[in-house]
């Protein structure tokens, strides 16, 4: 038994190996991008409903002004695990956006079916998977090894950068670059989005700078991997049930080989 | 159909004598599972059944998924962004299906050191082993294409550096990249023609699976020792082995759960953290990403093809020596190829007649070298190429192909190996018994022989 726990350790150990290496590929470069703390980090977390549904009217107050959400469809506002909005608060959310219906030829108020808009005017990239297109954290050391633990960590990404500006501007060929400390190459074309107070949230929570960079980053954390807790769950059950299913299976095979082993002994 | 004297199928009710000399079937599935197993095998051979289930794994859930994918260039990402937001349990599907991959390529490896280590590619195995490797090759092919199908920037860039290579190859290097691609550059016809061949190729994996068990139950498995099962008599043959039904079947089921258990986990937990957040932006032809990577398990091989540069000494004597012709690109696709070509041939350059490391003092230490190349190679294979990692590279490289080219044939000559134990039997009363002092209770009996 020894040799197999033996054995097993050191699978779990090539493991490990093969999931580091593949980090080192991830993330890493001349950015700083903070440990910031989300409620949904680890196998444990969860989202933290609030804070999807301030991070909401930060994302729909300033940043859709330039950003679009296009994968994202407006009913999942009222999907559970996420936002949790009632159906006529989704409703209601929806008709803030015109949207283009090629049946009509003509714009009319989105309804819950349709999908947050596509915004092209700015050539800002859409964020529907903006915080799973970015690596966060990589620490400690460059290893990487808190992403293996909480993800990945775009929502990081995202927050560092919305609070990474220095307040530096150059202006090369025309356009203005920001100086953002969480952006790779330092210097970023987008305008510093948010400077704190920027909304008003109707639960009363604080609306610093780091509040709205995080609450937002939670936000987008959601767009983008809406089913989080669904897949949590999942996880949790099925590893609860192979736990158990090795444990009968260790038995059976210890009382089956028993009679084989024994022969010998 | 194995070569180990066993009992075989009787058919014994009507029904079964009726069907048995129409059709053998229920024969031949019986002998598969009673086939004569060396009982002496340690943990390292359950990674055959985890093999097969990720091959099971992948083919059901691929099918499901390719109910719901789109595969043409303007709706590819989109498509799959349905399957993460609307198809029932999609998001499960597909990251099953991604870390499957992964798990898939683990167990193999572990299988293929597996057989390095214990010699299991040496006569009369040579064929599983051919076979092994042809499916080793389908099954990168299979992740490579399959890994374009989301259409991300690696998907795209991936695939651009990837099928570059054949470019390479001198004369019809063009033309081959061309019908590859279905067209100058990666587009919408290769999208469509990896898709096809992403559904094909698991089903040539699973043919080749059967012809790879078929070999080895003809040859009958290797064991720890190395040391063949006695085939003079029923009765020797039952001193050595088992029936594979149930006594490996409830085994190696028990190391595949703990083994779901690690990748549940993973599925559940961290789905993304084998992949590249890069694969979540749409491909674009315009925006090259900063590092184009390859999948982690593709990270060995990919070091190796980048180690042969162009500056380095035997790559500028084989293209002065064949006027060109092999430059640099084509030799490192030539070095990638040639890696696996080596591992194919290791039947063939083993001059040793000991077939498991465990006794072969000298091999052990070169072999333990080799895994540790072997992962060397991969955190390489991830790093830019500058110095230092160019040059670390290509001494991993070399020692890649020194094992297999150099070490192998001499340390047949070299090498004096230890004393083998004469039968599997003795091997298997050894260690049980040594096993039983060792326990504290209930007190060691007093051993049989």
């Amino acid at each position: 038994m020894m040799a197999f726990f033996g054995k097993i350790t050191l699978n779990i150990f090539v493991f490990f190996f093969l999931t580091a290496t593949s980090i080192f590929a991830a993330g890493g470069g001349d950015n700083y991008v903070k440990d910031y703390k989300f409620s949904f980090e680890g196998p444990l977390g969860s989202f933290d409903q609030n804070q999807l549904q301030r991070g909401l009217k930060v994302y729909t107050e300033i940043c859709s002004a330039c950003h679009g959400l296009k994968y994202v469809p407006i009913r999942t506002l009222g999907d559970e695990g996420g936002l949790g909005y009632s159906e006529d608060e989704v409703r209601a959310y929806a008709e803030n956006y015109e949207i283009f219906d090629p049946e009509l030829d003509d714009y009319r108020p989105a309804k819950p079916t349709d999908h947050f808009p596509e915004v092209v005017d700015a050539g800002a990239p859409d964020l529907s998977l903006m915080a799973k297109a970015r690596a966060g954290f990589h620490g400690p050391m460059g290893t990487g090894i808190n992403q293996f633990v909480k993800g990945i960590g775009g929502a990081e990404y995202i927050a560092s950068l919305l609070a990474g500006y220095t307040g530096e501007e150059k202006e090369e060929f025309g356009t203005v670059f920001y100086e953002n400390t969480a952006y790779p190459g330092r210097w970023i074309a987008m305008a510093p989005p948010l400077y704190g107070e920027d909304v008003d949230y109707d639960d009363g929570h604080s609306n610093e700078l780091k509040y709205e960079a995080m609450d937002v980053a939670a936000f987008l954390t959601w767009a983008a991997e809406p089913k989080m807790m669904a897949r949590k769950h999942v996880g949790f059950r099925a590893v609860l049930f192979l736990i158990l299913l090795s444990a009968l299976l260790y038995a059976t095979n210890k009382t089956l080989w028993a009679p084989i082993k024994k022969k010998v002994a | 159909m194995a070569g180990i004297p066993h009992d075989h199928y009787k058919p014994g009710s009507k029904g079964e004598k009726w069907l048995h000399s129409r059709l053998p079937i229920v024969g031949l599935l019986y002998d598969t599972l009673m086939i004569p197993t060396p009982k002496n095998l340690n943990w390292m051979w359950i990674w055959g059944i985890v093999l097969t289930f990720c091959l099971a794994l992948q083919i059901i859930t691929g099918i499901v998924l390719a109910m719901h994918y789109t595969p043409h260039v303007d709706e590819a990402f989109a498509s799959v962004e349905h399957i993460m937001r609307n198809v029932n349990g999609g998001h499960m599907l597909r990251y099953l299906h991604a870390n499957g991959a992964s798990l898939f390529f683990i167990a193999v490896y572990c299988h293929i050191f597996r057989g390095l280590y214990y010699g299991s590619y040496k006569a009369p195995r040579e064929v599983t082993w051919i076979i092994g490797m042809l499916i080793y090759l389908l099954m990168m092919g299979t992740a490579f294409m399959g890994y374009v199908l989301p259409w991300g920037q690696m998907s795209f860039w991936g695939a651009t550096v990837i099928t570059g290579l054949f470019g390479a190859i001198p004369f019809i290097g063009d033309a081959l990249q061309t019908l590859l691609l279905g067209g100058p550059a990666v587009d919408n016809a290769t999208l469509n023609r990896f898709f096809s061949l992403h559904y094909l190729f698991p089903f040539l994996i699973a043919g080749l699976v059967i012809v790879h068990i078929w070999a080895f139950h003809t040859t009958g498995n290797n064991n720890p020792t190395g040391v063949e099962v006695r085939r003079t008599s029923k009765e020797e043959a039952e001193k050595d082995t088992v029936p594979f039904w149930p006594y490996f079947v409830i085994k190696d089921l028990f190391a595949l759960a703990v083994i779901l258990v690690v990748f549940f986990a993973v599925v559940g937990f961290m789905p993304n953290y084998l992949g590249h957040p890069d694969n979540y932006i749409e491909a674009n032809p315009l925006a090259t990403p900063a590092h184009i990577v390859p999948e982690w398990y593709f990270l060995p091989f990919y070091a190796i093809l980048r180690a042969f540069t162009a500056d380095v000494w035997v790559v500028m004597i084989v293209s002065f020596f064949t006027g060109g012709i092999i430059d640099a690109k084509f030799f490192g696709v030539l070095a990638m190829f040639g890696a696996i070509l080596v591992m194919a041939l290791a039947p063939w350059l083993d001059t040793s007649s000991v077939r498991s490391a465990r006794y072969r003092p000298m091999l052990k230490l070169w072999f333990a070298i080799l895994v540790f190349d072997f992962f060397f190679l991969m955190w390489l294979g991830a790093m830019p190429a500058e110095e230092p990692y160019a040059s670390l590279s290509l001494i991993a490289s070399t020692y890649w192909f020194a094992y297999f080219l150099v070490i192998l044939p001499l340390l047949g000559v070299l090498e004096k190996p230890l004393p083998q134990p004469k039968t599997i039997e003795e091997d298997f009363n050894k260690s049980h018994a040594k096993k039983a002092t060792m326990e504290p209770s209930p007190p060691a009996e007093v051993p049989a022989e």
